[in-house]
Formats: C-alpha cells, sequence, structure tokens
C-alpha cells in the first residue's frame, strides 16, 4: 500500500495517469450528459458507452483530409489540452493553464480558418467571439483565488480548509456561464452545436472526419474533465460534496441546454460582458475587502 | 473496432425531390416513441461525419450533382439507405419529365426501404440493416448491393371492348370532331365579321 502510494506520487506516474484516465472520466461525464439529456426528452438514451463507441468508430473509418495543417491544428489542439489537464493535475501555475488552454481553443480556430468552407470560417470566428466572453470571467476568478490563497499557484487551491464556493459563490455562477460556453450548451453553442440542423451545419469542426474528428472528441473529454475537476475544487475538502457541487453544475447546464435556443453571439458577448462578468468582478472585490 | 462501428452508426439524411412524408416519418424515428438514438445512431447534418446516406425522395436531373456530391464527401465504409418507393424507382413521381428514376441510377443502394411512406419502424429496421452492411464493408467482405425486389406492376386486365362500347366511342369522337370544327368555322368567320 505505502509502496503504492509511493509510486502515485512519483509525479511522471501521476501525470502518467492523469493523462490515460482523464479521457474515460470525460466519456462518462459525457454519456451521463447524454443520458440526462434524453432522459429530460422522455426518451432512454443511448448506452452508456457511446461516447468510446463514437471514438472507436472514428478512428476506424479511412482518414480523410483536405491537407495536412488541418491535422496538425487538430493534433495541437489535443496535445494543448492534455497539457492543460496535466498542469493542473500537478498544481502548477492557475495563470499558465488558463493561456495553455486557450492555445488549444486557438489551435480549433486556426484549423477551422485554415480550410476554405464557409460554415467552418464563421464557426470559427464565433469560436473567437466566444473566447471574449470566457476568458476574462477566467482571469477574474484566477485573480480571486490569489486573493483569497496568496498564491497562483493550482496546488495553492487546497491551502484553506474552507470550501472554496463559500467565498467564492457569485464566482461559481460565472464560472457555470463559462463552462456553458466552453462546453457549447446552448443558448451558447454557437460555434459548433451538438445538435445536427442549423445553420452552420458544424461549425468549427466541419471539415474534420474520421480519425482527425475523433482527436477532437478525445479533447473535448479532456476539456469536460478538466471544467469538472475544477467544479469539484469549489467544495475541496470532502470529496463527496465536491462531486454533488459538480453534478449540481452538470445538471444545470443539460436544463440550461433543453430548455433555451440558440441566440446570436452579440448577445452572447453583451450577456457575459455584463452579468456573470460583474458577478465575478464583485466576487473579486468582496475579497479585496475582506 | 467492428463492435463499435455497429454501435454508432451516424446518418445524414438527403431530401431529393421528396414529397416530405418520408422525411416526417424518418423525424419520427428520433421522437421518444421510437427513440433512435438508443441504437447510437445521431442524425448529423455533415455528410463528412456520416456512416448512413439516408435519401428519400425520387432523383431528378438537378440534384443528382448534389446527391453524387454528398455521396463522396462521406468518408469509406458508407452505406446508403433509400427509404420509401421514390428513391427506389421514381414512386409516383416516376413519369414526371425531370425525374431519372431511383437512386441507384446515381449511386449505388445498399438497402430499399419500401413504402410510401415507410412505417418509422421499418425506417429503424432499415437502418440497422444497413449497419450490418457497413460492418462488413469495414470488414473488407464486398457485400454485393442486393438485386431490387422491384416489377412492373400492371393493373389487371381491361375486359374486351364490346361492339356498343365502340360504337359509343365512334359516337362521341365524331362529335368531338364535329364540335372542333364547328368552333374553327367561328374562329375563321370572326375576323371577317370584323372587317365587316
Ligand atoms: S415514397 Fe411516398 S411518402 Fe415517400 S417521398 Fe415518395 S411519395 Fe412521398
Amino acid at each position: 500500500m505505502e509502496s503504492l502510494q509511493k509510486i502515485i506520487s512519483n509525479p511522471w506516474v501521476y501525470a502518467a495517469l492523469v493523462v490515460v484516465l482523464t479521457p474515460f472520466a470525460g466519456a462518462l461525464l459525457t454519456s451521463i450528459d447524454r443520458k440526462l439529456t434524453a432522459r429530460m426528452q422522455g426518451r432512454i438514451g443511448p448506452s452508456w458507452f457511446q461516447p468510446l463507441y463514437d471514438v472507436a468508430k472514428l478512428f476506424s473509418k479511412n482518414p480523410m483530409a483536405l491537407h495536412r495543417p488541418q491535422l496538425i491544428y487538430a493534433t495541437l489542439h489535443l496535445v494543448f489540452m492534455v497539457v492543460a489537464v496535466v498542469l493542473l493535475a500537478l498544481g502548477c501555475d492557475l495563470l499558465m493553464v488558463l493561456f495553455v488552454q486557450a492555445f488549444s481553443m486557438i489551435c480549433l480556430v486556426l484549423g477551422g480558418m485554415s480550410v476554405r468552407s464557409p460554415y467552418s470560417w464563421i464557426g470559427s470566428q464565433r469560436k473567437i467571439m466566444q473566447m471574449l466572453g470566457v476568458e476574462p470571467v477566467f482571469l477574474v476568478m484566477i485573480l480571486a483565488l490569489y486573493l483569497r490563497n496568496g498564491s497562483f499557484l493550482g496546488s495553492g487551491l487546497f491551502s484553506k480548509a474552507e470550501p472554496l464556493l463559500l467565498s467564492m459563490p457569485l464566482m461559481f455562477l460565472a464560472f457555470l456561464c463559462a463552462i456553458a460556453i466552453e462546453m457549447e450548451k446552448s443558448p451558447f453553442d454557437l460555434s459548433s452545436s451538438h445538435h445536427a440542423h442549423q445553420e452552420i451545419v458544424k461549425g468549427v469542426t466541419l471539415e474534420y472526419s474520421g480519425p482527425f474528428l475523433g482527436l477532437i472528441e478525445i479533447a473535448h473529454f479532456y476539456e469536460f474533465a478538466f471544467f469538472f475537476g475544477l467544479m469539484m475544487a469549489f467544495w475541496h475538502t470532502n470529496i463527496i460534496i465536491g462531486l454533488i457541487v459538480a453534478f449540481a453544475g452538470l445538471v444545470f447546464m443539460t436544463v440550461l441546454d433543453n430548455s433555451f435556443a440558440r441566440l446570436t453571439p452579440n448577445w452572447m458577448l453583451r450577456f457575459m460582458w455584463t452579468v456573470p462578468l460583474s458577478m465575478a468582478l464583485a466576487n473579486l472585490i468582496w475579497l479585496w475587502v475582506k | 473496432m467492428s463492435k463499435a462501428i455497429k454501435k454508432s452508426p451516424w446518418v445524414v439524411h438527403f431530401n431529393c425531390n421528396s414529397c416530405n412524408g418520408c422525411d416526417i416519418e424518418f423525424l419520427a424515428c428520433l421522437t421518444p416513441t421510437y427513440d433512435v438514438e438508443r441504437f447510437g445512431v445521431l442524425h448529423v447534418g455533415n455528410p463528412k461525419h456520416a456512416d448512413v446516406l439516408v435519401v428519400t425522395g425520387s432523383v431528378n436531373n438537378r440534384n443528382k450533382h448534389v446527391l453524387k456530391n454528398v455521396y463522396d464527401q462521406m468518408p469509406e465504409p458508407k452505406v446508403v439507405v433509400a427509404m420509401g418507393a421514390c428513391p427506389a424507382t421514381g414512386g409516383i413521381f416516376a413519369d414526371c419529365y425531370n425525374v431519372i428514376g431511383g437512386v441507384n441510377k446515381v449511386i449505388p443502394v445498399d438497402v430499399h426501404v419500401p413504402g410510401c411512406p415507410p412505417k418509422p419502424e421499418a425506417m429503424m429496421d432499415g437502418i440497422i440493416e444497413a449497419v450490418g452492411i457497413l460492418e462488413k464493408k469495414r470488414k473488407g467482405e464486398t457485400v454485393d448491393a442486393p438485386v431490387l425486389p422491384v416489377k412492373v406492376v400492371k393493373g389487371p386486365e381491361a375486359p374486351p371492348m364490346t361492339p356498343e362500347m365502340q360504337a359509343k366511342i365512334a359516337a362521341a369522337k365524331a362529335a368531338a370532331a364535329a364540335k372542333a370544327a364547328a368552333a374553327k368555322a367561328a374562329a375563321e368567320n370572326q375576323p371577317e365579321a370584323k372587317a365587316e
């Protein structure tokens, strides 16, 4: 037992475990999301292993790409997402994590821009708008974490005995909106929706197919697990309550997804820069004054 | 891998000139009553993400290029399901001047689902059938496209004509000819009347 703990606490082994296990956690979360959506609509829904089947299927298709940069961007999207997850798991600088995650999104945008499909272009432009809406909230959140913990390090999250949610409730709400954008949930699913028939078809991922779409799907699993982990960190003192908090966030996003129609990019930007950003700033000021 | 391809067929739906009956029935498969997603079927709008191409309606000279284009954009392995009578033979539109006929005149079809429109159950059955073919195609076992089980159906033989009927028809024809001649004469006379 002790030797096992020793092996796991080795940063290399720990990072390798994170890299291997995170996509499975993300796949499980994705299937919970799809199952919940189906139940809300009165359907049975797909099997629990559906996301894994989907990815395995995508990798069994014949590769078909427009040109080589497209493949590089898809791979970089995945690689940067993995790096962000590993950096977070190792408790590195949160600003670094944020920038690496943002760079992963930028790779997706570049991939969408590198082809000549107008739908893909519009999707990429909207992805940029989404990043504009989301990044200030993340930045304010990290500043607030610094004020509270006195450190930008991810490991500093666990330095206080009191759960984060109690000192940052408004921040949590703003963070939920930001995650809904990053996970492409209605009303924010502007750049690439999960639903079939919409005006820009599949947005940024339009021109990817087969294994390359599979890479993006895996990156999506990592991303889902990444944000779920961050939601859990809002109640780090007890893992059960942390899970409950994160599941509450997940259910909130699924309800949001099923009860809203998608809105315009300008509306999203206006909303993000007013309501969630001011909530986050209010929380920041409160921490500052305290 | 071949299990995975059976469990997650993504479907793109192309409507060439259908009456929308088949499309409505196909979309009904997604509703809670039928819930085709429990088989892992996802309705995608993008042929590059799809494994199964569902075609409804009869092909005409305008949309055959689009159909071919959609088919060519799908990555291998792929299957085509023709939903309804229209994509099998042209259906009730078969005699239209612009209709080419069945979808298999443009792209190879793997499964034909009969009906006008087919029931959603039959459509789901067709997709599951297609998924089996998809798996065989992935394994490299060549699958022949099925021979279309459609033959030209004629109505019952008309009864032979009796002499009275023939006489009636001849009288009607003569009457119509006389009427036409009278109308022609009237049309010829009119300009003269005006001139006077
Ligand atoms: S098969 Fe019948 S229902 Fe279907 S598109 Fe043709 S005419 Fe309409």
